[in-house]
């Protein structure tokens, strides 16, 4: 997770050796695998992207295209460590406020002209400034840059957002508060340039094909609406030498079962796998059926605000409930795509990140429903006395499984009474914010690997926090985990607590489950963010 | 009849009006907004956010700023979640294609469906109008959202004939599927009304006594038993027609085609209120003009009417 200079350092070199290796047509110069002749990769995608403005982008589709489009300081590697993207290195000042990033010389726009600093300071600025109105100029402040805030809510000037160009190929940040995982959010595509002379020549049509400049791998070809998006080798591009796919293709299907027989029918090299199916598909497919840990987490949260009822108030009665959900028969009997049993809210693939001794965890579920028998019942509910209350899902057909198998075991095992109620998405968002309601699903995926993404939910003045669990020292660990250079301790501290104040029912951890076409290789399945580039694939020949 | 036209057209207007502000208070009624998200913005992204649409301006100020747009500018507005594109461009790009599909999967329908509905009533109770009526139960009982994964199984994977979907441009190949699976339902209503409806004008004096008279079968048939035939069939199509060329959510689901039945159901579940506007307005408009093509062509198949 730490970003180290030997790493960083051991890419370098490594990147330098592949685009000198010799490159012989139709092997791969590292594996010497036959390559196939046709190197297209085609991918399904659920819904149609937001935009491909990477100072606007929001939506997962989107940071796709972008990321294969654009390159910002640093990409990730297979594992998710840092590798230099446009920056090669970069120093830290001693009161770690101060980053500068040192950029390469020869990296170009798809017009041929260099990527500068500038580029940077002009990309970073409109993230930011109030007039584009990004949906993501919050990540600027998330960055800690400085002004960012002032400038977001209107009073500064764009221009004294702390991003400097100290010359083409030096990028001077300046942070308001030291930020360990710094470096590690310039992978986010909200960070990338922005080629100024194209956004001033076409204004808001600057992304489409034909007006678009890009610095990545790949600049876009064609995009048309709700149905494919095409993207072809830019030949400007500073490791174009080692890129191997030439073409990369988004295919818009919004069905997943038509997704999956248009990929059994060879349409696509990459679909997800239908919920449900993944255990079929794997004994018929098992070359091409794959499964890997996400960095999501899947919960129920607890009202504890003023406005949720009394019952939740009383942790007997919080912890009862989550220790009666057997979570296996979730994961291996409702969902089957083989998903984690979750008893942290913090997934194990997060970075850094060692799951804590939680009691619970431990325990067969004969012992957890055991105990919370004797918690309900000695926060005063029996048969004659049952506890009732309301929980609600968004509308969607796995939820519905899943919320009725968690319902039963409470009823069968604890006798206690569920109204279900399920919302349309937009409903339920506007409900579960503003505490009208008295247990809601949750789901939540880290931002970044690293585990402040998930436990910042807990702290009380987050606005993610649907439930207002409010302990004050999760708030002071959250505080100072932020500016520690070893905040390991303080996650694992925050939960325990939460394993002690149960203001959530972790429920699972997710999973990528893939149908991949076998001959497509080197898939970053160990990048819990799943932060892939097209330029590190390839195709074998059958 | 021109002058019937003529007030017709002066109501269309208030009602596409009454539509638009109905439309857009009950769209802003509706909980949560184009910008509520799992994630929720920080106040301060979010006021950029509004300012820039003009979410901020109280309500009547929206409406009278969006029809003002429409009549000065033929702007529809901006798309909240699609960022890259307006509203303009969605319906140019999503409504040809909607167009095509739908016009085809219409005259499917007509003919085909027609063709059943007459032959069966033509033939009752022979072999040629069970099996008429069996395939119009069929098609009934089979829903696209049904269909659509069926076929794209069959003749997708199964046989390999035809691509499971996308576009290309309208290509032949890219429309045999949607346009089966949207043409289906409707070809069924059609020769069920077909065949009831001629079985009914059959039975009626003017036939018995063309018959009576010795008119050639032929004539009795074209000339005179089709046209009245054909009201009760007519009143389905008007808006079968506008239905079918605005577009299906599920064939555009299934088969990727881009148009704009999609948009219209994902607008109103993602709060994109212009997208949402833009499309319920073309419906709106179509509608109102197709019942008013359908009320004209009534004049003509039926002398008995008169405007």
């Amino acid at each position: 997770m730490k970003f180290s200079k030997s790493s960083l350092l051991a890419s370098v070199v490594g990147t330098a050796l592949l685009s000198t290796s010799a490159f012989a047509a139709g092997v791969h110069p590292e594996t010497g695998e036959k390559l196939a002749d046709d190197q297209t990769f085609t991918y399904r995608v659920l819904d149609e992207h937001s935009s491909v403005d990477p100072a606007i982008v929001e939506d997962v589709s989107g940071s796709e295209l972008v990321r294969n489009l654009f390159e910002g300081l640093y990409n990730q590697d297979n594992l998710g460590n840092l590798v230099p993207g446009v920056a090669l290195s970069h120093t830290v000042s001693d009161d770690n406020l101060t980053y500068t990033f040192k950029l390469r010389d020869n990296a170009k726009w798809s017009d041929g002209k260099p990527v500068t600093a500038g580029d940077f300071v002009y990309g970073w600025q409109r993230a930011a400034d109030p007039a584009n109105a990004s949906p993501y100029a919050w990540y600027m402040e998330l960055m800690s840059l400085e002004n960012a805030e002032a400038i977001i809510a209107g009073d500064m000037e764009v221009s004294k957002l702390g991003v400097k160009a100290i010359d083409d190929h030096t990028l001077e940040v300046r942070l308001t508060q030291p930020l360990p995982y710094f470096a590690l959010m310039t992978t986010h595509a909200t960070t990338f340039p922005s080629p100024k002379w194209a956004v001033e020549a076409h204004g808001a049509e600057w992304i489409k094909p034909g007006n678009i400049v890009s610095n990545g791998a790949y600049k876009l070809e064609t995009h048309v609406p709700q149905e494919t998006v095409s993207m072809v080798r830019n030949t400007n591009y500073w490791d174009n030498e080692s890129t191997i796919i030439d073409k990369v293709e988004a295919l818009v299907m919004n069905d997943e079962n038509v997704a999956l027989t248009r990929y059994l029918a060879g349409e696509t090299d990459r679909t997800e796998a239908p919920a449900g199916q993944f255990p079929r598909l794997k004994k018929e497919y098992p070359d091409q059926a794959v499964v890997f840990p996400r960095l999501c987490s899947y919960y129920y949260t607890f009202n504890v605000s003023d406005s949720g009822p009394e019952e939740f108030k009383d942790v007997r009665v919080r912890k009862a409930l989550a220790y009666a959900i057997d979570r296996r028969v979730i994961t291996d009997a409702v969902i089957q795509g083989g998903q984690f049993p979750a008893y942290t809210f913090t997934p194990a693939v997060t970075a850094g990140f060692e799951v804590p001794k939680v009691d619970f965890a431990d325990w067969s579920q004969a012992e957890r429903d055991a105990k919370a028998m004797e918690l309900l019942a000695a926060a005063g509910y029996t048969k004659d006395n049952p506890l009732e209350f309301d929980m609600v899902y968004n509308t969607s057909e796995a939820h519905k499984k899943i919320a009725i198998a968690m319902t039963q075991m409470w009823k069968q095992k604890l006798g206690v009474k569920v109204n279900m109620n399920n919302m349309e998405w937009k409903t339920f968002l506007n409900e579960r914010g503003n505490q009208n309601f008295e247990l809601a699903r949750g789901a939540w995926c880290g931002d970044y690997n690293e585990a402040s993404t998930f436990l910042d939910l807990m702290d009380s003045g987050s606005g993610y926090n649907d439930g207002k669990f409010n302990n004050a020292e999760v708030d002071k660990l959250l505080a100072d985990a932020k500016s520690s250079t070893q905040p390991q301790a303080n996650y694992t501290r925050i939960e325990e607590i939460m394993a002690a104040e149960m203001p959530v029912i972790p429920i699972y951890h997710y999973t990528n489950t893939f149908m991949m076409n076998a001959q497509l290789k080197n898939w970053p399945i160990k990048n819990a963010e799943q932060n892939w580039y097209a330029k590190n694939l390839y195709k074998v020949a059958k | 009849m021109l002058s019937y036209i003529l007030r017709r057209v002066a109501i269309a207007i208030p009602t596409l009006l009454l539509l638009i502000i109905i439309s857009f208070l009950l769209m802003h009624a509706a909980p949560g907004g184009p910008f509520t998200s799992e994630r929720p913005l920080p106040p301060a992204v979010l006021a950029n956010i509004e300012a820039k649409y003009g979410l901020n301006n109280p309500i009547y100020v929206q409406i009278i700023n969006y029809i003002g747009g429409i009549i000065t500018e033929f702007d529809f507005g901006p798309s909240f979640k699609y960022k890259d594109r307006s509203v303009n461009d969605i319906i140019a790009h999503g409504f040809p294609v909607t167009l095509t599909y739908g016009f085809l999967s219409f005259a499917v329908a007509v003919i085909v469906g027609g063709a059943l509905g007459i032959a069966a009533a033509l033939k009752q109770n022979s072999w040629l109008d069970y099996f008429a009526v069996g395939v119009s139960i069929g098609a009934q009982v089979l829903p696209n959202f049904v269909m659509a994964p069926i076929l794209v199984l069959v003749f997708t994977l199964w046989l390999g004939w035809l691509p499971g979907g996308g576009w290309n441009d309208g290509q032949w190949n890219h429309l045999i599927l949607p346009v089966i699976a949207l043409s289906t339902s409707y070809m069924a209503s059609v020769a069920r009304l077909t065949r009831s409806s001629m079985l009914e004008v059959l039975h009626t004096n003017f036939i018995r006594t063309a018959m009576a008279k010795g008119l050639p079968y032929k004539v009795i048939i074209f000339k005179h038993a089709l046209k009245p035939t054909l009201l009760p069939v007519m009143s389905y199509l008007g808006p079968a027609f506008v239905s079918m060329i605005t577009g299906s959510v599920i064939i555009d689901m299934y088969f990727s085609t881009g148009g704009i039945g999609q948009f219209y159901v994902n607008s109103a579940l993602n709060r994109d209120y212009a997208v949402m506007m833009g499309i319920t307005i073309l419906i709106g408009g179509l509608t109102i003009l197709f019942n008013l093509i359908v009320d004209i062509l009534y004049a003509w198949v039926d002398p008995k009417i008169r405007y």
